[in-house]
């Protein structure tokens, strides 16, 4: 029987955002045994390293799966919209299944309920310039939830006003793609919102959902991966550079193993 | 309220690859060593987990590894009549946080620097006359010159094991490597790296040019090793997870692998992590420095008194603690008077895209440091008499990785999304190879660090500035040598070519470089350097500073190597001669 009682505390680092206005998410050793906390001769308490390393079998910190099904963050309205913008940019075609299929709108729930989605990790102290430099990258105070929460309303109140009260997914797919470009653009004018924004945030997350590793809920079944030919995580492709310019023919694999290997 | 803690004989900041080479050193010589390092202990069976660490999303994107900038940043403009602005999430660079810094982060790629390097202010006036040097430039000499560096070069080289191919051993020319290099005494500890298929057709379209391409030389083994130290390293295995990852192979050359196993022995040795220092505590006539004040994890403030303090935190975060503990006069662009934050220099990065028809390179099969490489125009290897710039690039055909949600190129003018960008970015990954070129920034008056009057860090104290553009001089070399690589990249058989030339102005947006350096320059005149020729502090004496914030410019190649020939340069210097005798090792 392994002791796991000391990952609880590693896990807690991937689980929805405990602010932690210092040192975030950096605090997951302080409940290591060994060699980690000691009381100094003058009464300092501080993590100490000495003469061992303070390691013991089986203390990866792994991420927890994410399990489909219901949404944490998104509306049930909201999702649908999200499904169909992530559905127009990666269609499913002729090449294999698209972004909506392959879970990538439960990618970005499940990671918007995470440190991502608060921004947990980055600076966020103000104060915030109205016109920086675009060579000064983020400067919005809008943390990645702010940002699908009001930008997903603003298209909405857009849609309704301008395509006879209906709903983004209910366009037709040249309307959607006309619109999704004009955001791409900026040239579609939200009210109160940047399309522009909203735009770059859906792509970023439908990328990153499409091609990061299924455990995270999007690429299922590997679709982004064999899309391309990306063995995944095989971590040896010694073979590989001993045959140079040749096919690479076996299949893709996760964290997890493959889907054939079974549910774990 | 600050409690004391009894005095140790040297308290180093930072335990990444200077800090830890430092601390089993100094150890071995018999002193009490503290290392006080702000991020978590990491170690590659917990922290780099074969079940965890090939995950992109978490290390690549969300930067897992990384310095949170939300504990510390930096604010950035292009010149000083803008108004900077915190980096808010890395781009650009990506420093480090934890025990192995961004050495255990790294791709990999070591390289000495070429012996013109260490003199090029004087070479290049030498050869081409005052008129070459570019306006506004600050380039100096560096106080000491590749010769007395190349036994610290190979040093560092045998304790990461280092997998390479020498050009030049004592003089004589070694077919297959760098006849360009320094001569070095011996060759590498291990044998090169393989190479893929896209590096064979770089090989065979380099020679035919008249080029001179060798492997480049990695800190990822080729080959199973045990450093001096009794470290044991195991084969690369190409599994295409370096850069931004931690290696669970025990494959990649960093402080876990190399110095940590030993170290840790060392019985008069401890390490506190998740503690920040706050700044270097000097004497009432601020000539010696007392020790250093640090934060602990529940943010009690402790003083550390210690005889010597080694500064060797990421090269960025020297300079802003020199800053906050009042060493050095600092630096003023209006006068170009002051030191600390002076001569803050960069890298250039461009090149050319090649499309090849039915090829298979297989990007996915990868290494940080897998590549074959070209020095002819770096440094001053060729004739810049009519191209009228300073400074030159490594010239490299490689493949890091085939992570896709990073890697997945497509030609320019694709769409972003949709059927048409589905269908591109398939045919796209296996047929594409790209010809870079790694160059050097040169030092000037206007690129600077000092620290920012409005943001602060969450202890209060101010954030470090960063004002850097690209000059006129960096563009014309970058773009001069994207033409370059697209002629090698033509003359590989590409059907078409793209060139990338250097992006301007500087944007902390895109990934670029994490080779930031200066700010503590070493030198021989205490007006224009930080430190003497030892990395000692020419003001406080019992403070030495390791890491590329030394760097007076840089020059066209990753830093790491002259890192670690520096430290182990120091280092031979405070055994040699301040134990002996503390104080000043070069008088003003």
């Amino acid at each position: 029987m392994i002791d796991t009682s000391d990952r609880s505390a590693m896990r807690a680092k991937f689980a929805p955002p405990a602010e932690k206005p210092r040192h975030a998410g950096m605090s997951r050793r302080s409940l290591l045994a060994t060699a980690a906390l000691l009381i100094t001769t003058s009464g300092a308490t501080a993590k100490v390293v000495t003469k061992v390393l303070p390691w013991r079998p089986n203390e990866a910190y792994p991420v927890p799966p994410v399990v489909p099904g219901g949404w944490l963050f998104f509306t049930a309205e909201e999702a649908s919209v999200v499904d169909a913008i992530v559905d127009r940019l990666i269609p499913a075609d002729e090449l294999g299944p698209g972004a909506k299929d392959s879970g990538v709108t439960t990618f970005i729930d499940r990671q918007l309920t995470g440190p991502y989605g608060g921004h947990d990790w980055l600076y966020m102290q103000g104060p915030f310039s109205s016109n920086p430099l675009p060579t000064q990258g983020l400067q919005s105070p809008l943390t990645p939830r702010q940002q699908y929460r009001q930008g997903l309303a603003a298209l909405a109140a857009y849609c309704k006003a301008n395509f006879g009260g209906r709903g983004f997914a209910d366009l037709s797919a040249e309307d959607k793609d006309r619109l999704l470009a004009g955001m791409e653009k900026g040239d579609v004018k939200f009210d109160g919102f940047s399309s522009r924004m909203l735009f770059n945030a859906v792509h970023a997350n439908t990328m990153e959902g499409f091609f990061a590793d299924p455990i995270y809920g999007g690429n299922k079944d590997m679709a982004g991966w064999k899309l391309i030919g990306f063995p995944g995580v095989r971590y040896d492709f010694r073979d590989v550079i001993d045959n140079p310019n040749k096919p690479y023919t076996l299949p893709p694999v996760g964290m997890q193993g493959q889907p054939a290997w079974g549910v774990r | 309220m600050t409690r004391r803690l009894p005095r140790k004989d040297v308290v180093i900041v930072g335990l990444g690859w200077t800090g830890s080479i430092m601390a089993l050193e100094l150890c071995r010589a018999g002193l009490d060593v503290v290392a006080i390092e702000r991020g978590p202990w990491r170690d590659t069976a917990t922290d780099f987990n074969i079940g965890t660490a090939p995950d992109e999303l978490r290390y690549a994107v969300r930067h897992d590894l990384f310095l949170r900038t939300r504990q510390e940043t930096l604010t950035m403009r292009n010149n000083s009549s803008q108004t900077a602005l915190p980096i808010r999430r890395w781009g650009s660079f990506l420093p480090g946080n934890g025990v192995g810094g961004a050495g255990s982060h790294w791709n990999g790629q070591t390289w000495r620097f070429l012996p013109d390097d260490f003199r090029i202010r004087s070479h290049m006036i030498e050869r081409y006359g005052e008129g070459i040097m570019p306006e506004g430039h600050q380039i100096q000499d560096w106080p000491m010159s590749y010769d007395e560096l190349e036994p610290f070069y190979d040093k560092f080289e045998y304790v990461a094991g280092i997998s390479g191919k020498a050009g030049n051993i004592k003089g004589q020319i070694q077919p297959g490597g760098n006849p360009f290099e320094g001569a070095r005494e011996r060759d590498y500890p291990t044998p090169p790296m393989k190479q893929g298929y896209s590096q064979e057709l770089f090989t065979k379209a380099a020679k035919e040019l008249g080029l001179h391409p060798f492997p480049r030389p990695s800190a990822n083994l080729s080959t199973g090793y045990t450093n001096p130290y009794g470290c044991s390293m195991a084969p690369c295995t190409y599994c295409g997870f370096c850069e931004r990852f931690g290696c669970s192979n025990y494959s990649k050359s960093s402080p876990q692998t190399c110095v940590l196993p030993a170290l840790v022995r060392e019985p008069n040795f401890e390490a506190r992590t998740e503690c920040e220092v706050t700044k270097v505590k000097l004497s009432g006539d601020g000539k010696m420095a007392t020790g250093v004040v640090y934060v602990d994890a529940i943010g009690e403030e402790w003083e550390q008194p210690a005889d010597l303090v080694l500064l060797c935190a990421y090269g960025l975060f020297n300079v802003r603690l020199m800053l906050l503990s009042g060493i050095g006069k600092p630096y003023d662009p209006s006068t170009g008077e002051g030191v600390v934050g002076r001569n803050y220099a960069y890298q250039t990065g461009s090149g050319a895209t090649a499309f090849f028809d039915n090829v298979n390179f297989n990007p996915f099969a990868a290494a940080g440091s897998l590549g074959a490489a070209l020095d002819d125009y770096n440094s001053d290897n060729f004739d810049h008499g009519p191209h009228g710039f300073v400074g030159g690039a490594s010239i490299t055909n490689a493949y890091t990785n085939g992570r896709p949600i990073q890697y997945r190129p497509t030609p320019r003018g694709t769409p972003a999304w949709g059927s048409a960008w589905k269908k591109a970015v398939r045919e796209t990954y296996q047929r594409v190879t790209n010809v870079g070129a790694q160059g050097s920034v040169m030092s000037y008056r206007a690129n600077y660090l000092d620290l920012d009057p409005t943001y602060k860090d969450p202890l209060g104290r101010p954030l470090m500035r960063m004002t850097f553009d690209y000059q006129p001089n960096e563009i014309k070399m970058a773009n001069w040598m994207a033409e370059r690589c697209e002629a090698i990249a033509k003359a590989m058989g590409a059907k078409t070519t793209q060139i990338n030339r250097l992006n301007t102005p500087w944007s902390t947006v895109p990934y670029q470089s994490t080779h930031n350096t200066g700010g503590t320059v070493t030198g021989n005149d205490p007006r224009t350097s930080v430190l003497n020729r030892y990395l000692q502090s020419w003001d406080v004496p019992n403070v030495f500073v390791m890491g590329a914030s030394t760097f007076p410019q840089n020059a066209g190649y990753n830093p790491t190597g002259t890192v670690g020939a520096l430290t182990y340069w120091a280092l031979d210097a405070i055994q040699s001669k301040y134990l002996k005798s503390p104080g000043a090792l070069v008088q003003q």
